[in-house]
């Protein structure tokens, strides 16, 4: 664990402390996990509206033709047919094929764009970026500058229109430019929870303005350990544990966001190991019990030999009962399938969940 | 933090505390160890008839945060759990002297009330864990 003298600080931490929130190392940031307690900020998100501070993701600008510029090579995904104002997930991959990172790419206009990645890898992503962008394109790495604060759940919407005008008509995956407090700036309809939600990019000059009228307008704050709980309800993966270099992204369930059409940095090594045929899949599963399984966990059928590994676990606070993601054989594991999860040594009772675990989520209303 | 200590329960290094009456012990989170731990999402009590060790483990909790064991104070004879906890083991979070109680034991040796703390050791001792 890196020490705490060396620990980034996002522009709201002096917000953080002021709520009294439980501040934890978190890839090399300090981040607050909860303020009031996770189960409220559950409450909050999943059915009123709570605030995040994701101002550790990383934001790279990038000027130029989509294919010269070389930034087409970089993504999994087709880019050259987003319409402009239009988020697009994706991931970009080592030579071996190896995820470095999933990412959100915003087109900000046909030859302008702004690509997303988590903080905890920026710098092997900077590096990439910094390999694979071409003399044809300009790139910048603008997350020294911007701060980002996610607003989420159903009421979100509302919250958000009382202080930003034209909100309401913003839909899902895309984005526009707003004045918010004054400051013209990109709000995106996307987010990390299931929830109806926008993420907020602001100057981090002052967005510790922008989080205090949030709360004022009765937005709960919320930490990292409810969106650990929110994602792993919805089966969302988390880089580092269902996403790594060391995974295949076949493996990890992410083929729908690769373009076998197009040319991409890793794709020849992905393409042996399609061919070498997948392995293992990602299931959700639910325990039988209100225990929760542990990542690191193995995964049983019912002999003694492990068949897989719980990437992610928690408590589900809708299912009142431990909740997981993990890697199965390819082959069944079906919804409703009897599993256990444990140790050698000591196991318990578990079941295939459909994804997501979530039923009732607001993402799209 | 200021954490609610109660002055005639005895405390442990593990948070644990303890209120003895005549041979009969009482056992519990104390509000720094709920507090840290976060919500409370699950407990694994033992089985009553057990006998357990002082500092020996003996139940197990899980926070949404984490996970950890719970150490008896004292030596005895497992006589009563509060299975309440089983469908409710928020009880710890929001009451953790009184309806949050885990276990209750016959006790062994009254003399190991003397390796535990007092309850001004114990907020002497937390004024060093922070």
């Amino acid at each position: 664990m890196l020490s705490e003298e060396i620990l980034k600080k996002t522009p709201l931490y002096d917000n953080h402390i002021k709520l009294q929130a439980k501040m934890v190392p978190f890839g090399g940031w300090e981040m607050p996990v909860q303020y009031e307690g996770i189960l409220a900020e559950y409450d909050a998100t999943r059915n009123r509206v709570s605030i995040f501070d994701t101002s550790h993701m990383g934001e790279f600008m990038v000027k130029g033709d989509v294919s010269k510029s070389g930034l087409d090579k970089i993504v999994t995904q087709p880019l050259a047919d987003m319409p402009v104002k239009t988020c697009r997930y994706g991931a970009m991959l080592n030579d071996d094929g190896g995820v470095v990172d999933d990412l959100i790419v915003y087109r900000l206009d046909d030859e302008e764009w702004m690509v997303v990645v988590n903080g905890a890898t920026m710098s092997k992503d900077e590096a990439q970026f910094e390999k694979h962008i071409t003399e044809q394109g300009v790139f910048v790495n603008h997350s020294g500058h911007l701060g980002k604060i996610d607003i989420q759940g159903p009421g979100s919407r509302e919250l958000l229109s009382s202080i930003v005008d034209g909100i309401e008509k913003l839909e899902y995956y895309t984005f526009n430019i707003f004045n918010v407090l004054g400051e013209n700036v990109v709000v995106s309809r996307t987010g990390y929870t299931g929830e109806l939600g926008y993420e907020i990019y602001y100057p981090q000059e002052k967005i510790s303005a922008l989080w205090e009228r949030l709360l004022e307008k009765g937005a709960a704050p919320a930490g990292l350990g409810v969106r650990d709980l929110l994602r792993i309800e919805m089966g969302y993966s988390l880089y580092g544990h269902e996403l790594s270099e060391d995974i295949n992204p076949l493996d990890a369930g992410i083929s729908r966001f690769i373009d076998w059409e197009k040319e991409f940095v890793g794709k020849a090594a992905l393409q042996e190991a399609r061919d070498a045929g997948v392995s293992r899949k990602i299931i959700s599963f639910v325990s039988g019990s209100r225990r929760s399984p542990r990542s690191g966990y193995q995964i049983f059928s019912s002999g003694a030999d492990p068949v897989g590994v719980v990437t992610s676990a928690t408590f589900s606070p809708v299912l009142k009962c431990g909740i997981g993601l993990g890697f199965v054989p390819k082959e069944g594991y079906k919804a409703g399938e009897k599993i256990l999860f444990g140790t050698k040594e000591k196991q318990w009772a578990a079941e295939v969940h459909a994804r997501p675990i979530y039923k009732n989520s607001s993402l799209k209303s | 933090m200021d954490v609610e200590i109660l002055d005639h329960y005895y405390y442990t290094k593990e948070h644990e505390w303890v209120y003895v009456e005549d041979s009969m012990a009482t056992i519990g989170l104390s509000e720094y160890a709920q507090s840290a731990l976060g919500d409370v999402t699950f407990i694994e009590l033992p089985e009553v008839g057990v006998e357990v060790e002082q500092f020996e483990e003996f139940a197990s909790i899980e926070s949404v945060k984490a996970a950890s064991d719970i150490y008896s104070p004292m030596s005895g004879r497992i006589v009563e759990v509060n299975s309440e906890l089983e469908d409710d083991p928020g009880r710890i979070n929001k009451d953790c002297y009184e309806k949050g109680w885990i276990v209750k034991l016959e006790l062994s040796d009254l003399d190991e009330m003397s390796e535990l703390m007092k309850a001004d050791e114990y907020r002497n001792f937390l004024s060093g864990v922070k």
